[in-house]
């Protein structure tokens, strides 16, 4: 497949001796939405981690713009434009909320872009803008999940992977995450891998889904096809 | 009343070579969660670097300049030929390691120069002015509030205002996040190491001439004391080690003056003791933030 974002080919990984992942088929393209679907320990939160290398590959290829990741250090690929909000949020407790997004821009070469970005996520979200000062630990979940996600885009990322944002958080705020999610793709062009539990809210915005059991991918659709599926909604995604 | 106001200024210039002492294992300690148990031993081979080098020059300024780069040297080559490389699933593992180069290095040192006792000169006097009758602080005691104090005023600077200070807080408290933000979360640590020992380089360089003199093991006692301060004010904490050191020191001033030389050690542990109970984290820690 020519003009691929990220290409995943025949991926397998894991911490120790036995696998979490097996031979892992995937492929984003620009601007598209795929959402990676699964049960607690289906290994969605180890294939991001793969993908971004802080988890290593035993085989296959991970492939960006057609050129192969492997020996790319992990404080190099957000210059690649990949960006990776890992579960948990990662946002640095003991740093404020102005400091973290800093911190999303100081690689970057264009300072004044840099700054612009930052002034955007701040207008994105205004509590954080009320909140500049504040500590990463006196945020709250859904401010945090904010955070981490601007702090993302201040690199102006061509690929988001997102892990699990609306984890813990109320459905409104899970809802407005997944609407900005999709307002991002259309002004931006921005793609995403999707990993999350939340499978209604991640197939609502999602233009793929990639069902993923015991770590092998058991089922790739469209997302209007798997909204639909009730047998398949059944067997792996328990709704 | 003259004694204690002696006492307590003694106290106070003291402290603050302990408070950058304990500055120096607070870095270290943020940065990779190890206490550096070497640091005595690593400012001891720079005040010797600096000693060969004011003999042979005959400049004292050139030897302390050349003990804040050898230290820096030292922290680099330390962390990234020996620590990189230990396994910090236990935080045992880092102390054994760090104990190890302290052999090596006194050592080394010993072999070298010696294990006399060398006379190291000051810069300056250390008579103390006297005001009304009552000795305060020598010219020394100024040179030594005046670098410690450029010491502080540079570090703090360097992590609240800059954006390397910013990759290094960021670095030390989430590695992960911080790789994925573009942080090289390994030359952050090297870099910590660098500045830690420089500062331990400099507070030997103040220490060694008001001691006994210039041996292997010179700062070893310091190094107790200023662990104390460092853990007194909370392993976290750069402004813990600063007031842990003043109070340290102070406390050291007045029982050596008041009791006996002999005892001060133990109101050091004493004190240790009673933080501890009190305050299990150091007494400006803030680690309830981050559990893991």
């Amino acid at each position: 497949m020519s003009g691929a974002l990220l290409q995943v080919e025949g991926l397998t990984a894991g911490y120790g001796a036995a696998p979490v992942l097996h031979d892992v088929d995937l492929t984003v393209q620009p601007g598209e939405i795929v959402a990676v679907l699964g049960a607690n320990g289906a290994g969605k939160t180890t294939l991001l981690r793969t993908l971004s290398g802080l988890v290593r590959s035993s085989r296959g290829r991970v492939l960006l713009d057609g050129t192969d990741l492997a020996g790319t250090k992990v404080e190099h690929l957000v210059r690649r434009g990949i960006a990776h909000v890992p579960e948990g949020r990662g946002v640095v407790t003991e740093l404020t909320v102005d400091e973290n997004l800093r911190l999303g821009g100081l690689w970057r070469r264009d300072r004044a872009d840099a700054k612009k970005a930052l002034d955007e996520v701040y207008e994105l979200f205004p509590p954080l803008a009320q909140r500049r000062t504040f500590a990463g630990h006196q945020l709250s979940g859904g401010e945090r999940q904010m955070l981490a996600l601007g702090r993302a885009l201040i690199g102006r990322p061509r690929l988001l992977l997102l892990d699990e944002p609306s984890l813990g958080l109320a459905p409104k705020v899970t809802r407005h995450i997944m609407t900005l999610l999709r307002d991002l793709r259309e002004r931006t062009g921005l793609a995403v891998l999707l990993v999350e539990q939340n499978v209604r809210s991640a197939l609502s915005i999602a233009d793929e889904g990639v069902v993923l059991s015991l770590g092998r991918v058991v089922v790739r659709n469209k997302a209007s096809v798997l909204r639909d599926d009730a047998d398949l909604r059944h067997a792996y995604l328990g709704f | 009343m003259s004694e204690f106001i002696y006492l307590t200024f003694d106290g106070l210039s003291r402290g603050l070579v302990y408070a950058a002492f304990a500055l120096a294992l607070v870095l270290i300690w943020r940065a990779a969660r190890i206490v550096n148990f070497a640091q005595g031993a690593m400012a001891v081979a720079a005040v010797y670097v600096a000693y060969s080098v004011t003999n042979a020059t005959g400049s004292y300024w050139l030897g302390f300049a050349v003990a804040l780069l050898a230290g820096l040297a030292l922290g680099v080559t330390v962390e990234r030929v020996v620590m990189r490389f230990v396994d910090h699933s236990s935080p045992l593992n880092g102390v054994v390691v760090a104990l190890g180069l302290v052999l090596i290095l006194q050592g080394t040192l010993g072999i070298i120069y010696g294990n006399e006792y060398l006379p190291v000169e000051t810069p300056f006097s250390r008579d103390a002015f006297e005001v009304g009758g009552v000795a305060l602080l020598s010219r020394y005691d100024l040179f030594v509030i005046a670098a410690v104090g450029t010491v502080v005023v540079i570090l703090t600077l360097l992590f609240t205002r800059t954006a390397i200070g910013l990759r290094m807080r960021a670095a030390a408290f989430a590695p992960d996040v911080s790789r994925l933000l573009g942080v090289s979360v390994g030359g952050m640590l090297t870099l910590g190491w660098a500045l830690a020992a420089a500062v331990g380089s400099l507070a030997g360089m103040l220490v060694v001439p008001t001691e006994l003199g210039l041996h292997p093991t010179a700062m070893d006692v310091v190094f107790i004391s200023a662990f104390a301060a460092a853990v007194v004010g909370g392993l976290d904490s750069p402004i813990g080690a600063v007031v842990g050191g003043l109070v340290v020191g102070v406390l050291l001033s007045y029982v050596s003056g008041y009791i006996d030389v002999t005892v001060a050690p133990m109101a050091v542990l004493a004190l240790l003791v009673v933080v501890l109970l009190g305050k299990p984290g150091g007494l400006f820690s803030s680690s309830k933030a981050r559990v893991a």
